[in-house]
Parts: C-alpha cells; structure tokens; sequence
C-alpha cells in the first residue's frame, strides 16, 4: 500500500519533469535499470579505449597523435563521470568492474569490431560518435540528476570526437585514390554496426517501455536511428563516400531516408560474446587489471601507513 | 660546426627526448593500473609529445630546407635520433615506468628552468611553458617512487629492480659536445654539468625517503648523442613510422 503510494508520487514527479536525485526515494526496478545502462555505458566509455588505443603508437602525423591521445583520455573521464553517477545508486566500483570482467554487465557491441586501419580511426569518430551524441543528446534530459549531469560535460566532447573523425575522413576522402579506398571500406565495415548502436527495433527491445515511461529515455531507437540516417548520409555525400546499403533512398513523404534492415542475427551474435574482438577486449581488460594488482595493492598501503603516522602525529 | 648546426642538433636532442618518452607513455594508454593513472599517464604522454612537436617545428625552421615537424618526426631514420637511451627503454611494469619517467623528470625539471634564462628566445618561451608542465610530472612520478617505495615488500623490490636495470642509462643524459660547447658559449644551451649535482641530490633524497637506493659500481652506457641508441629504439620506429612512411608524401 505504502509502496503503491511512493510509486504513484515518484511517477507523478517524474512527469512533472522533476529529476530524481540520489537520496530520493525510487522504485527497485527503476534503480535497477538505471544501475544497468549507466554502468553498461561507463564500460562502453572504457573499453572503447582499446580500438582507438589501437592506433596512438602509429598515428600517421604528430598532430593526429595528440588528437587521438586527447581523445582516449576524455572517454577515460568520461567513464569515470558515469562510474560515479552509477556508484550514487549504491554500488561500488569494483563490484560494477567485476561484473564487466565476468560477463556479467555488457558494454556497446560497437566496440567488438576491430580498427583495422587508420580510417577507422576516422569512421569511428564520425559515425560512433556521432551515433552516440544522438543518445547522449537526449539523456541530457534523463530523469536522474547525477546522470543527466553527466551527460552535460560528456555531450559537448563527444561533439568534439565526432568533427574530428569527419575531418580525418574529409583529409582521407580528398586524398589519393589508396586514401580514398581507405575511407570507403571503413565506412562499409562501420556503416551497420553503427545503425545497430540504436539497439534492436523498438517492438524487440524488452527494457524500453520502462526507460520511456520513467523518462529515462524520451525517444525510441527506431526514432533516434531514423534521426542518425538522415543526419548522415548528407555528410557522407559531402565526403563522395557511398553508404553500403542498396535500399537506401530519400523518401519525400516522410522527409527521411528510407533504409535497409541491419543484420539483426548478426547483432545478438555479437551481443553474445562471438563479435570479432569479444575476447580480445575481455582479456586485455582483466590482463591490465590483474597487472595492476600490485600497483594498487602498494598505493593501498602507503595510504594506510600515511593515515596511522598522521594519527600517530 | 656552425651555430645554425648546433642549434638545429640541440632542438632535435631536446624534442626527441620529449617524443620517445611520450610514444613509450602512450603504449601504457588503457592498460593502466587504475583509471585515474590512465588518464594521468595519456595526459602526461600528450605533455610531451605537445612539447617534442613545437620543439620540431622550431628545429624546422631553424634547419630551413623545407622539412616540416612530421618529416622530422617519421621520415629521420634510428641513427639521426638523438634521445636519451634512458628515454627509449621499454615499460616492462609499472615500476619501471615510473622509474624512467621520475629520473627524466627530474633532468628536464632542472634543465628546463635553466633553458628560460636562454638567450634563444624560442627556446626560452619553449622552456617556460615545458617546465610548468614537467613541474607536475615530476610531482606525479615522485609521489609514485614514495607509494612503490614504501607501499608492500613486492612494490619495493620491483621498484629498486628497475632502479638497478636503468641506472646504467643515467649518464647518457648529461654528455655534452661540440654543439653544446658552442651553444653555451652563446648563452643558448646550459652547462649539464651545473643541474648534475641537482638532479643527483632531488634523485637520491627521494629514494632515500623511500626505502630505496642507487646502486653502486655501475657501468655506464653512452651513445645517444651520436645516434648510437639500444636495439628499442627500431622497433618503437618501426610501429611509430610505418603509416607515414607506407604513403610517402599525402596529407593526414
Ligand atoms: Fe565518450
Ligand atoms: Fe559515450
Ligand atoms: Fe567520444
């Protein structure tokens, strides 16, 4: 009874567009959701480092090198926001870290795709990026407050990534025919799992009548890929590149793109741990961090042996 | 050789110095012990490739044949690198790391405060802004060498393990030849032999405090100077230059 009433008031504040914040009362199922895509996304933020990593040490100017360290150093801040907004909801970093490292807690099956050559480097800053913003844009807006802040600082980098991706497309689509080849079969290899990044049609996906009805998301993956598609295939016109899909066509009545279906077998493949670079990612993640074990072991220690001399003192 | 010459050679020597400690910084990103250290070490490891790349266009334009920062930096081939061999040796673990950044830190703490007194006016506005930096990466990498020193047994003994393998490298950073003397007698370059004293008390305070020592009876290795560097420094090449070199001449 008590607990119909909570719920009904908590509704009524979220419709009223009131943010929820950490001390506020909220139902277990909205702490749970929310628990699961804030930490789902720290880990995206995070073990998206590892194919943009994967061309620091060769970037192919000085200039590229730093724009891509800067980069992977902002995703790294950006997972550290949201594992603090996550951690407002009661649980710890290492719990949220254990459950990466076992399988539990998935991240965005984006990241599973390798970053074979430079381009990638391009295409994932215009397209992941760009799709990301799409989603981020409108969790600026999320019910819950520390998210929703966290939102905020992280949307205006991640705009950033995104410019900076479409110029190291624009520098390759303008270059030599080699550099242009380059350019296409990147955006050919990135162009679905980008579309995919919206998540599964709306009428599949299990948790989003929750996240709309509690206003953590305001618009529906369909919505959000509709939107994506026609924001870029202009800007891949502009660079003279061709989007990889033959159904692919203006539709004046809707005035949006018409386009195919992404490989929906291929997405739940992913999903399930089989994408090309699963493992890699998992491994490399638990490789570092069992490396760092006696890092973090020492600065435990000293730490505690400073605190007892200050007691002491 | 010409002033002109000696200039050109001493911004390469400070630039490279900066770039092959970043490059080898940058491998470490999202492999750190901590996510606040990755992010520390990725912002260290832009620091100093910032700084090695405004150092190269300044040897650039002081060179005057029309070769840019990048050329410099992936077009020069291992024997026409002049960094410190202490700079170009492999992370093996995080003591290791932090070892070598800590005694490069140190040097170029002391020798960058000496270079803003430099009457080169580039170098001096170069050394000013480089040492407010370097001025955090000393401060980072000495309170790591305090929590590895002193933290657990295991911290210590790989720490003072590093200490013992790298040490051999120190010296190498303070030869000096023909291109200092006649930079010095410019007032454009330093005396090394003035920041050694200093850089050995602010190194040996610092492992002193932390359970740790210098090792004795070392024998010395020497060559960076005239591009005679340890089998590393191909392979770092290698990886960094091979997309600018496999399409010679495009934009990126
Ligand atoms: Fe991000
Ligand atoms: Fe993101
Ligand atoms: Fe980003």
């Amino acid at each position: 009874m008590e607990n119909a009433l909570s719920e009904k008031a908590f509704q009524d504040k979220i419709d009223a567009g009131i943010s929820i914040e950490p001390k506020d009362w909220m139902p277990e199922t909205y702490r749970k959701h929310l628990i699961r895509q804030i930490s789902q996304h720290a880990h995206s933020e995070i073990i998206g480092m590892q194919p943009e990593g994967n061309w620091i040490t060769r970037a192919p100017s000085l200039r590229r090198k730093m724009v891509l360290l800067a980069k992977v150093q902002d995703e790294a801040g950006h997972g550290l926001y949201l594992y603090s907004a996550a951690e407002s909801m009661g649980i710890s970093r290492d719990e949220l870290l254990d459950q990466l490292h076992t399988g539990k807690a998935k991240y965005s099956s984006i990241f599973n795709y390798p970053t074979l050559t430079w381009a990638d480097i391009g295409a994932v800053g215009w397209l992941v990026d760009g799709a990301a913003i799409m989603n981020q844009v409108m969790l600026q807006r999320t019910s819950y407050g520390p998210y929703a802040r966290a939102m905020v600082r992280i949307c205006k980098e991640e705009s950033f990534h995104q410019r900076q991706g479409f110029e190291i497309m624009t520098v390759l689509a303008e270059g030599t025919p080699e550099q242009k080849e380059m350019a296409q079969d990147s955006l050919n290899r990135w162009w679905w799992p980008s579309l995919m990044m919206f998540g599964p049609p709306d009428e599949e996906s299990p948790n989003s009548a929750n996240a709309l009805k509690w206003k953590i998301k305001r618009e529906g993956n369909d919505e959000l890929r509709q939107r994506f598609v026609n924001q870029t295939v202009p800007q891949a016109e502009i660079l003279g590149l061709t989007i990889p899909d033959k159904d692919l066509k203006w539709n004046e009545a809707k005035k949006g793109y018409d386009f195919g279906t992404p490989d929906w077998a291929e997405f739940k493949n992913v999903i399930s741990g089989n994408g090309p670079c699963n493992k890699e990612r998992i491994t490399n993640k638990i490789h570092s961090h069992k490396e760092g074990a006696w890092v973090r072991e020492a600065a435990e220690a000293y730490a505690a042996k400073k605190n007892k001399t200050l007691i002491a003192a | 050789m010409t002033t002109q010459e000696a200039l050109f050679n001493y911004c390469l020597r400070l630039a490279d110095n900066h770039l092959i400690l970043g490059h080898r910084l940058s491998e470490l990103s999202s492999k750190g012990p901590l996510l606040e250290e990755d992010i520390a070490c990725t912002n260290i490891s832009l620091d100093l490739i910032g700084q090695a790349n405004a150092l190269l266009q300044y040897a650039s334009s002081v060179e005057n044949k029309g070769r840019n920062e990048d050329d410099l930096a992936f077009l020069r081939h291992e024997r026409h690198f002049y960094n410190s061999l202490l700079s170009e040796q492999p992370n093996h673990d995080f003591a290791f790391t932090m070892v070598k950044q800590f005694l490069i830190d140190a040097f170029n703490f002391y020798l960058f405060d000496e270079l803003k007194k430099s009457k080169d006016l580039t170098i001096s506005a170069l050394a000013t802004k480089g040492h407010k930096e370097i001025t955090y990466h000393l401060r980072h990498s000495s309170t790591w060498i305090d929590r590895l020193g002193l933290g657990t047994d295991e911290s210590n003994k790989r720490t003072q393990n590093a200490i013992n393998e790298l040490w051999r490298f120190t010296d190498d950073m303070f030869v000096m030849d023909e291109a200092d003397k006649i930079l010095i007698s410019e007032a454009i370059a330093i005396d090394l032999n003035t920041i050694k004293p200093k850089w050995h008390n602010t190194v040996n305070a610092a492992f002193e405090k932390a359970n740790l020592k210098i090792p004795e009876k070392v024998w010395m290795q020497y060559g960076s100077k005239q591009g005679k560097h340890t089998e590393h420094l191909g392979f770092l090449l290698a990886e960094m230059q091979h997309l600018h070199r496999a399409y010679p001449g495009v934009k990126w």
